[in-house]
């Protein structure tokens, strides 16, 4: 690895996609000259000289696995990380993330781990069908199951146990909100939220990345604490919280996003994201 | 222009375009990712990982 003399800043990618496309125009535009790495290329001798040219990296890892020893590596170097391992760790996590939302008062759905498909039966009854069951390391709504009764719920555990690696058989439970046809997303960096957007879908999955459609969502004061006090407890940085509405209209914090996607946000907010992570990490490591 | 590994299309790579960047193949929609720039190369864009995600 290496940069060029004025080269402090290094954008570790799996794909360039729009998101990356969009951070590379930003920073070509402030003149912030960066080192774009492959992280198929990447590896690096613990032993050896840690001295790297590079002051910051910003982490655009697709992999959560990847992604955690980037952030890793790179720290044991010295160098300043977006985001840093501690927000990787427990973003990547579900249960990590329910774990320091719970402990920071931030109202979210009931959640109940499991550590086997044995236990989570007893544990489904008490939340009560339906309920959903995630992955702990999943992502774009993949494996998400929303489990109408016990049958399903046997069915669904065994494939689990069956899928034989031993994630698979940690099991997330949570109630499942009755939401108004959406969710939030609100971007945080730092100790700013800089907007918030709508995810629509008529399915009970709205995720972008499932095809929902984007609209504005209008920061209030609530949705702006709620999403500060969300970021904090997974360690900070550059994250978009997820939200969900109850039929009440309370607000509950389902998951934070460490390595955020936001090609919607443009068309349904008008803020230009990638610009916004730039002088985030212009800011952090004082470039 | 490139050509496709796929079915040997025709790939015309924009200028403003980064090595990583997934195009994909007007004939067969094959996902190429551009592995080069200069000259442009293209190979089979890998297939998505079960832990990709944000």
């Amino acid at each position: 690895m290496s940069g060029g003399p004025d080269i402090r800043l290094a954008v570790v990618t799996s794909r360039v996609r729009v998101e990356e496309k969009l951070i590379f125009t930003a920073l070509e535009r402030h003149a912030i000259p960066y080192q774009h790495l492959d992280e198929r290329t990447l590896c690096m001798e613990l032993t050896g000289s840690r001295l790297l040219p590079y002051t910051v990296v910003l982490n655009r890892s697709m992999s959560n696995t990847r992604n955690r020893y980037i952030a890793h590596l790179f720290e044991a170097c010295g160098t300043i990380v977006v985001n840093n391992s501690r927000v990787i760790e427990t973003c990547g996590d579900k249960a990590l993330t329910s774990i320091a939302l719970v402990g920071a008062g931030i109202p979210t759905p009931r959640t109940t781990i499991a550590l086997t498909p044995a236990a989570a039966l007893p544990a489904l009854e008490q939340i009560g069908y339906p309920a959903v069951l995630k992955p702990v390391n999943g992502s774009w709504g993949r494996l998400l199951a929303k489990v109408s009764d016990r049958e399903a719920a046997e069915a669904i555990l065994e494939h689990k146990q069956v899928l034989g690696s031993p994630i698979h058989s940690v099991i997330y439970i949570q109630e499942y909100i009755e939401k108004p046809g959406r969710d939030i997303r609100t971007i945080v960096m730092g100790d700013q939220v800089i907007c918030g957007m709508y995810r629509h879908s008529e399915h009970w999955i709205t995720n972008t990345a499932r095809g929902g459609s984007t609209t504005l969502c209008e920061l209030t004061s609530d949705l702006v604490d709620l999403s500060l006090r969300a970021a904090q407890s997974v360690g900070g940085g550059a994250v978009a919280v997820d939200l969900i509405e109850r039929p009440d209209g309370a607000l509950l914090v389902t998951e934070i996003n460490h390595t955020m996607e936001f090609h919607g946000m443009l068309t349904a907010t008008g803020v230009d994201v990638a610009d916004a992570l730039v002088q985030y990490v212009r800011q952090v490591a004082q470039l | 222009m490139s050509t496709c590994p796929e079915c040997d299309a025709q790939v015309t790579v924009a200028a403003t375009a980064h090595a990583g960047e997934i195009v994909v193949c007007p004939e067969c929609q094959t996902e190429l990712e551009i592995v080069s720039l200069d000259p442009v190369e293209l190979a089979l864009a890998p297939e998505i990982e079960e832990d990709w995600g944000e």
